[in-house]
């Protein structure tokens, strides 16, 4: 019995740090955010303005900023989601086809996803979209076209492109992957079988990229809920662009409003945490065929 | 040294018995083979006596000591893997070493018994490579160098000739079975392969979900099996087992007789049947036997030089002395 | 007739695939362009690619007017401090988890997991008080700690897996051998597990010297990282794409470097293992 059990107290010793600490950083500003969210505490008019309970809740919904800000979410969110997966998998099924050169062409298609978020918001706003020295601008004169005013006029599409830039790859990388796994030989049976290329696509491959598609979704909306950087350095939350994140963040940094801004906090928790466990149970399951 | 007792062991995962309550004695520089099916529960008893696992309930002594609740490395015994279980960051000269640095032995030390080891194994050119340069027969002999450079009162083997070709299988057995007499050492081998039981064991211990079904020496389990289930695990190809009336006429539930013990003869006998398959290995050569209203098939042995035809008659007669009589519980009259 | 179309297949493929990702690139190759560039040939219209007066001023110039140093120094601090004392803490948990598993480690492994889906604004104003109070606000300390804790999920999970694929029997043999757990960690699992233990140093360097939430928020003058610092460029004064170029190119040269070789870790460590 000792050999186990001292390894077994070992083991948990080492455990330990790891899981004291994620538990304190967990629990220790949940419950301060929970705190605030039923006071009214406005730290540059007045301080610590008492109990209100739900009040927060209540006009943080019902303000006017909220369902906008809920709109250019999804817009966000979803645009980014379509792009990168329909992409994606188009990226992925080409770079598994044979060429030359496709270590480099790999890294061309990965670099955006190491880039700074606030390098690649800048670069873009700048470099790119700037009306009149941008290179876009260069090429709508040069096809003879007014230059578009990309992030006043066009705000939540320009954003929806530099975010669908920097998580393509990820969405392509994770695909690709998948495809790798894929056995080869299921695809020369079908091709015996008289199946052909379409075909194959979509009876064999696209099934069993459901799975990486799915975890693709998953993940990527748990970051894409939370960019800020990108709309920080772009359009500050003008024209539209302000999500459900940047709002809070306004109210909580900005406007000072803490007791409103962790209500809003609460309600992205919570959001986060109905994504989370989809992709736990997904997660756990695949832990599970390690097992077996 | 290397004598070890096993009283009233049992072993379970969860709610599941693997090994119900056991009693075993093995003596001093004997080898002993542990076989069985897949899941009758060898390999946990091997893992038992080195400490891997905890025991369930009961006690192992090793050389009078209760072992019970130490550690492996504690026992005095040395494993050799299925896998053999090599470092893969160490070469062949490390591997073998690390036990004794492990024990705090100096370097000077270390050397003379590495090089002994290795000249016993025929390891003494391998010595700079690391694992993933040699062939499997010669990992198989770096593991069970790294056994013997501890100098352990007992040698533990996992199903170690599994996962070599057959061809090289033929070879090591010889050579552990000569490392055996030349080291005279206590030895448990587990294995689910007889041929190995049989070729290589002072004692065999047959086992069957979690019990052992009996324990002799290789001959008096082919001769005298206690049970139905030592006769048909014993010996290949398979013992024939007969049931209904003609087992009855004996005054026994089943009888078993092997494929060697039955004769083929021209004239009539109390045996006949038509032959369904023939298996000619060379130095053998296998009949199966249906349509004969004694058994389903009966499996019969000839010489390597004769032969028969696919559908031929022919009749069969079973040595009297060779057959075994089973009760209804399986257990031999 | 077979490897003719098959080459055909080819060349189109490569065709097609050298262009799609050159479009990709291309931001982050005319970044670097420009960089090289003066101020006013960098708004040229038409674009100027290769044929312009090459110059290392910019970079010059972003260093001595902003003290660039500085907060490549402060990246460098907070993401190797982040990653190394992340490292510390994970590998002991993820050796218990792998080779003493118990009925709990894998509701534990989910719930570390979970944690990093908290968004960092549900807990921005805790924080920010939090260094206020204990006076580490725009502190290099305070962002070590708190990329750690996010990071930490991802390192536990990393190394998990890497240790998991460690087969269980040669650990064994070592306990056979007479190594305690200790030497058992040092002499056979840590060489073995080196590999591992890079991939995820090398994803996570990553992770945390590209996070731009809380280095945004929670520094300014003195603890800024490069994030922070690039996000300065975005109320300029005049002509400034080439010096804005020079100040990318050289914030994200060094993860461009690093990412190359870390594809398989990023696919193993961002999609904690559910796809391989």
């Amino acid at each position: 019995m000792m050999s186990q059990l001292n390894t077994r107290s070992i083991a948990r010793l080492m455990m330990a740090p790891a899981v004291i600490l994620l538990l304190g950083w967990m629990l220790a500003p949940l419950t301060t955010t929970l705190y605030f969210s039923f006071k009214k505490y406005l730290p540059l008019r007045g301080g610590d303005l008492g109990w209100v309970g739900f009040d927060n809740y209540v006009r943080f919904v019902t303000s006017s900023a909220f369902w906008p800000s809920i709109y250019a979410t999804l817009i966000i969110v979803g645009s980014v989601l379509i792009i990168t997966v329909v992409l994606g998998i188009l990226l992925a099924l080409l770079l598994d086809q044979p060429m030359w050169g496709q270590g480099v062409v790999r890294i061309l298609f990965i670099a955006p996803f190491f880039v700074m978020p606030t390098v690649s918001g800048l670069v873009w706003k700048n470099m790119f979209m700037d009306p009149i020295n941008g290179i876009l601008a260069h090429l709508w004169r040069f096809l003879g076209l007014e230059p578009l005013q990309w992030l006043s006029h066009y705000s939540l599409s320009s954003v929806v492109m530099i975010v669908s830039w920097q998580w393509l790859p990820f969405a392509t990388l994770i695909l690709l992957t998948a495809i790798q796994s894929l056995d080869r030989e299921q695809l020369e049976a079908a091709e015996m079988d008289g199946a052909n290329t379409l075909k194959r696509f979509s009876y064999i491959i696209i099934p069993h990229l459901f799975r990486a598609v799915t975890i693709v979704i998953l993940i990527q909306t748990i970051f894409l809920l939370s960019i800020f950087a990108e709309i920080f350095v772009t359009t500050a939350g003008a024209f539209g662009t302000k999500t459900l994140t940047y709002l809070i963040f306004q109210r909580i940094l900005e406007s000072q409003n803490v007791g409103l801004g962790s209500a809003g906090g609460v309600y992205a928790i919570i959001l986060a945490n109905i994504l989370a466990i989809f992709l736990m149970r997904i997660v756990g399951k695949s832990l599970d065929a390690k097992e077996s | 040294m290397g004598y070890i007792e096993l009283i009233k062991v049992t072993k379970n995962f969860g709610d599941l018995e693997v090994i119900k309550p056991l009693d075993l004695e093995i003596k001093d520089g004997k080898f002993t083979v542990f076989v069985g099916p897949s899941g009758c529960g060898k390999s946990t008893l091997l893992r038992l006596i080195a400490g891997l696992e905890d025991l369930t309930s009961g006690s192992i002594k090793i050389d009078g000591n209760d072992a019970s609740n130490s550690q492996p490395s504690k026992r005095g015994l040395a494993m050799v893997f299925q896998s053999y279980a090599l470092y893969p960051h160490m070469n062949v000269y490390k591997n073998i070493a690390f036990p004794l640095k492990m024990a705090g032995i100096d370097q000077t030390s270390i050397d003379t018994k590495v090089r002994k080891a290795a000249e016993i194994l025929n390891l003494n050119e391998y010595l700079e490579r690391k694992p993933g340069q040699l062939s499997g027969g010669q990992r198989q002999r770096v593991a069970i160098g790294r056994a013997i450079v501890r100098e352990p009162s007992a040698f533990l083997f996992d199903e170690p000739l599994s996962n070599l070709d057959a061809s090289l299988r033929v070879g090591m057995r010889l050579e552990i079975s000569e490392l055996h007499k030349r080291l005279n050492t206590t030895m448990i081998y587990v294995t689910h392969d007889q041929v190995e039981a049989m070729t290589m064991a002072d004692q065999i211990v047959v086992m069957n979900i979690g019990i052992i079904e009996q324990i002799g020496s290789p001959m008096e389990l082919y001769q005298n099996p206690k049970n139905i289930f030592v006769a048909g695990f014993i010996g290949s190809p398979k013992m024939n087992f007969i049931y209904g009336d003609w087992a009855n006429k004996l005054n026994a539930h089943t009888i078993g007789i092997r494929p060697e013990h039955i004769d083929i003869t021209s004239e009539q006998s109390e045996w006949k049947g038509k032959i369904k398959m023939v298996e000619r290995l060379g130095s053998d050569t296998f009949l199966y036997i249906h349509e004969s209203g004694i058994a389903d098939i009966l499996t019969v042995r000839i010489d390597g030089e004769e032969s028969y035809e696919r559908g031929q008659e022919i009749f069969l007669h079973p040595k009297k002395e060779h057959l075994h009589l089973f009760d209804e519980k399986g257990i031999r009259l | 007739m077979a490897r003719s179309i098959k080459n055909q297949q080819k060349i189109i493929n490569t065709i097609l695939a050298w262009s799609i990702g050159l479009i990709i690139f291309f931001p982050i190759l005319w970044t670097i362009l420009t960089s090289f560039k003066t101020e006013g040939q960098a708004i040229n219209d038409p674009p100027l690619f290769l044929f312009f007066d090459w110059t290392l001023d910019n970079y010059a110039i972003v260093q001595e007017r902003s003290n660039y140093m500085k907060f490549l120094w402060n990246s460098i601090f907070v993401a190797g401090g982040s990653t190394i004392l992340g490292i510390i803490i994970a590998i002991p948990a993820a050796w218990s988890m792998a080779f003493a598993p118990t009925k709990r480690t894998k509701d534990i492994l989910l719930w570390m997991l979970s944690t990093k889906m908290l968004p960092a604004v549900g807990v921005l104003y805790p924080i920010y008080i939090g260094c206020i109070k204990l006076g580490i606000l725009d502190s290099r300390a305070a962002l070590v700690i708190i990329l750690m804790l996010i990071n930490l999920p991802i390192m536990v999970w990393m190394l998990y897996t890497y240790f998991r694929e460690i087969p269980g029997e040669i650990l064994e043999a070592s306990r056979m051998d007479g190594a305690s757990v200790w030497k058992e960690i040092v002499y056979v699992l840590s060489p073995m597990a080196i590999p591992g233990i890079a991939s995820t140093i090398l994803l996570n360097l990553i992770l945390a010297w590209n996070e731009s939430f809380w280095t945004l928020n929670l520094t300014a003058a003195k603890a800024a990282t490069l994030t922070a610092f690039i996000a300065s460029y975005s109320s300029p004064e005049g002509l400034f794409f080439a010096k804005l170029s020079a100040a990318s190119t050289m914030a994200i040269a060094p993860i461009l470097i690093l990412g190359w070789f870390s594809q398989k870790q990023l696919v193993r460590g961002l999609t904690f293992g559910a796809v391989k």
